[in-house]
């Protein structure tokens, strides 16, 4: 194959065959010892600190980093794990600098937050390099309890019923589990297969049972799982994604970003994955940047992220929009398609300049483009009849109760909180602790 | 510019910085090093009698104690004195002494507690051209146990005693190096001035134990599985070595005998401490050994310009803290402060808070917000906010204005007075009847 970054059109092998290890390798490599030891070093053991409260799972940060700081990594993960099962994947992708490391008081003093997102990989990486376990099941309580999807929500929801004695069956619509962690992030944020490892990690507490490629309304119906099980959890994310309703969206090399992130994560040989010379991703957000990104590793000889209100205002954390930036991604803000040109395939695209209010200023540009990826957000297709939504999501009350009694939600899927993995996590634990209050409250009636 | 040369006990040198008798000074070129450095002085390590040197163990002759980013707060060390023959150690010292006539090199002795062993010695040093000679009554490992080192100089009487053959039989200027590991430094310098002594050298090394290693269950440093108590140095120790340099200081019966400070000297603000508290130079060890010999020239500059800054000379410097010092009993107890919190400083970690409700007087609230304030009626004035906070500066002490009411105690601030007359105290001068 002879084509480079200069070849028009989307085709796979622009670079040459050892770029795509290095550019695809760890972008935030882990800390050293001694580095962990001095960036731990730099916590002020916060009273009743703000970055705990910051956090969506409530980790005891300055807890777990005084635990590294003396030499105690494990003891930390297991303080992490305490409250977060999946610290790992959330160390990795957490949008640290709007969280915890926002709020820390050394970005107040110097503007230079202690690296707690480092240092909680640091930590879990340290602890999960062991071939065991850290907690152990509870008694076996006979109760059965379904989740739905194995993704952040649902995986955190059954380990934490696991660990209350529960028997728990996943079911997950795709081959493999692991949800977004596994399709849906830029695959140099957990490299080595990552995603899957910690699943493996995290079934290690025994109890939980997997049931790939069962996809609710489809393999499994909702009534079915109240009739089977003592509970449900529903945790599937949003499978559909929002189209542009834009002219000529249905030319060729239109694409969603997920699709685009989920091929590349998937891939065996990233050389051979097509991608355009002239790549556009409209949207703001973390999917948008994860596209963009690995486009422009992946080859793409120019790349635009493209978003119709002002920069401050786009969902990527000013983190993510500085690391698209660096690799040489345009972020091109206050600007909207209006058609997409081209002759079968997308050749390039017209824009109107917005205001703030997304109002038309009458102003037009063109981009050239090959390959247009839609990353302006996702949706959730196919939620069972019975369930109340609210602004197209499981409507939930307290710790994920849906409308529905015995039918708990948590995550992506369901309203309340940000669409974060560490959010998913949050919900889905505490969710976890409601089913087992009423299952045992139940039991014990 | 300050003018930094030094004369303590007739002894001159380009500046106060002396390397104190340890193992940096063990060897020529070491001290030739040393002196390419800056540094004004050299007490070359510790010499003992004519015969087979004594044996250094193989094994880890030092434990560390790390603060942050290993940065080295404390050193202990199990090594004896110089291990090299006399004659080799004789013949160096004179070589260097030759090409520096300008630096001060003084010899640290160690012999047996008789006093031909002393008498020897001298006559062997004499003609080194050495320009005087330190008494190792300090080291507390190894030595001490053979009866030297710390075992003499924690026997008020034997310093007595050998310092004054020392005086006797030789008529080089005498620094006695006393040991801290003992109850009041003031008995063994008294001792000192009551045999003849020029001066006094403090502190040398503290009896300690760095650290267990927690699976061979060993002291550190550990020679195959065992471990000595060694002598701890380093910044560590100089708030220990700054109290017993004060104690000899104020101490009427030695009063004025001249002092060279010793005891986790790091930077030029360590010496200027040593010297307002009364000491005539001072030496260092463990900044050298951690940091190598240039840092003897950020002492020098930095002395330089605090001498500058203050528009005073070295001797105006040397004990002007002592009056300071004094009993407890004579601290104005009427003396009354408040801690303040600047807001625009604060960084709302609430480490105030945690030490002040955790552990002391409950006097500082926590506001929405996290915003954190003193409440005066509360506030001791313990400082323990202030020490704790991590901002330089946030915190601050207010001193009441004499009259001013303590919230506290609902009372007007009053003038001076102590303890010796406090209505509470039952040898109180000023008692009721």
């Amino acid at each position: 194959m002879t084509n480079s970054q200069l070849t028009p059109g989307v085709v796979p092998g622009r670079l040459p065959a050892e770029a795509y290890a290095k550019n695809f390798s760890d972008h935030a490599p882990p800390l050293a010892p001694h580095e962990a030891r001095v960036a731990a070093d730099r916590c002020y053991f916060c009273h009743d600190a703000p970055c705990v409260t910051a956090c969506p799972t409530s980790i005891d940060i300055p807890l777990f980093i005084r635990q590294i700081a003396t030499g105690t990594p494990d003891a930390a993960a297991k303080t992490i794990f305490h409250q977060n099962i999946l610290g790992g994947i959330c160390a990795r992708v957490c949008p640290t600098e709007n969280l915890c490391e926002g709020f820390c008081v050394r970005e107040t003093a110097e503007g230079k937050p202690v690296q707690i997102g480092a240092l909680q990989r640091y930590a879990t990486d340290h602890l999960m390099a062991k071939d065991d376990h850290p907690f152990r099941r509870g008694p076996a309580t006979g109760k059965r309890v379904a989740v739905v999807g194995a993704g952040p929500a649902g995986l955190s929801a059954a380990h934490r019923l696991a660990a209350k004695g529960h028997e728990v069956t996943i079911f997950d619509a795709r081959p493999k589990p692991g949800g977004l962690n596994e399709y849906g992030i830029a695959s140099y944020k957990a490299v080595e297969g990552f995603a899957a490892r910690e699943v493996d990690w995290l079934m290690g507490i025994g109890g939980i049972t997997l049931r790939p490629g069962m996809a609710l309304g489809r393999d499994v119906t909702l009534a079915g799982l109240q009739a089977d099980f003592d509970a449900v959890f529903l945790g599937m994310g949003l499978q559909g994604v929002n189209a542009l309703q834009t002219e000529g969206e249905e030319r060729g090399n239109v694409d969603d970003a997920v699709d685009f992130i989920r091929d590349l994560r998937q891939a065996g040989d990233l050389s051979a994955l097509p991608v355009g010379r002239d790549v556009v991703v409209i949207g703001g957000g973390m999917t948008a940047v994860d596209a963009a990104v690995q486009a422009k590793l992946l080859g793409a000889q120019n790349v635009a992220i493209v978003y119709r209100r002002d920069q401050s205002r786009m969902s990527a954390s000013r983190h993510e929009q500085d690391h698209a930036t660096a690799h040489g991604v345009r972020i091109i803000c206050n600007a909207a398609p209006l058609r997409v040109i081209g002759n079968g395939a997308v050749r390039e695209i017209e824009f109107m300049f917005t205001d703030d209010s997304l109002t038309d200023t009458g102003e037009r540009f063109r981009l050239p483009c090959d390959q247009l990826l839609r990353a302006i957000g996702q949706r959730l297709d196919g939620a069972p009849d019975a369930l109340t939504l609210t602004r197209g999501k499981i409507a939930v009350t307290g710790p994920g109760r849906s409308s529905i009694p015995g039918i708990w939600a948590g995550g992506d899927c369901a309203s309340g909180g940000d669409d974060l993995t560490v959010t998913a996590v949050a919900e889905g634990r505490d969710a976890a602790e409601d089913i087992h209050a009423q299952l045992m409250e139940a039991a014990h009636g | 510019m300050a003018d930094l040369r030094s004369n303590f006990i007739g002894i001159k040198s380009p500046n106060p910085f002396w390397l104190a008798s340890a193992p940096p000074t063990d060897k020529e070129v070491n001290v030739r090093r040393a002196f390419q450095a800056g540094w004004g002085g050299v007490v070359w390590k510790t010499l003992g009698s004519e015969g087979p040197p004594v044996v250094n163990v193989n094994g880890p002759r030092y434990g560390v104690v790390y603060g942050a980013d290993r940065r080295v707060l404390g050193i202990n060390n199990i090594e004896l004195i110089t291990d090299r023959p006399l004659e080799v150690n004789l013949r160096e010292i004179k070589s260097v002494k030759r090409d520096y006539p300008d630096r001060a090199l003084i010899i640290s002795l160690m012999v047996p507690c008789d006093e031909e062993s002393w008498k020897a010695i001298l006559r062997q040093i004499e003609d080194t051209g050495a320009d005087g000679v330190e008494l190792n009554f300090g080291c507390p490992h190894g030595m001490a146990e053979r009866g030297m080192g710390s075992a003499v100089g924690q026997v008020p009487e034997y310093i007595e005693m050998v310092t004054r053959w020392v005086k006797q039989h030789s008529r080089m200027p005498c620094i006695v190096k006393l040991t801290p590991n003992i109850t009041d430094v003031r008995k063994p310098a008294e001792a000192a001035r009551r045999g003849g002594a020029d001066a006094v050298s403090l502190i040398n090394t503290v009896n300690s134990i760095t650290s267990v290693d927690l699976d061979l269950f060993s002291p550190q440093p550990t020679i195959d599985g065992k471990g000595s108590h060694g002598g701890y140095c380093g910044p560590a120790v100089k708030p220990i070595a700054l109290n017993m340099v004060a104690e000899i200081a104020r101490n009427p019966a030695t009063a004025g005998l001249p002092i060279s400070g010793i005891g986790g000297i790091t930077t030029w603000r360590d010496a200027a401490e040593f010297m307002a508290l009364g000491a005539g130079n001072v030496q260092v060890c463990t900044a050298a050994m951690t940091y190598g010999f240039k840092v003897v020239q950020e002492m020098i500059s930095g002395l330089r310009e605090y001498l500058d800054d203050k528009d005073i000379t070295m001797s105006d410097l040397i004990g002007r803290a002592v009056p300071n010092v004094t009993d407890w009993q004579y601290l104005n107890l009427n003396y009354t402060t408040k801690a303040v919190i600047d807001q625009d400083a604060c960084i709302k970690c609430g480490r105030c808070y945690a030490a002040c409700e955790d552990t002391s007087h409950q006097a500082i609230a926590m506001e929405p917000g996290r915003v954190f304030r003193v409440r005066e009626d509360e506030c001791v004035a313990c400082n323990l906010c202030l020490d704790v906070c991590p901002v330089e500066n946030c915190i601050t002490m207010r001193e009441l204005a004499i009259g001013e009411i303590d919230q506290r105690t609902g009372q007007p601030v009053r003038p001076y007075a102590n303890w010796t007359t406090h209505p509470n105290n039952p040898m109180s001068r000023s008692a009721a009847e």
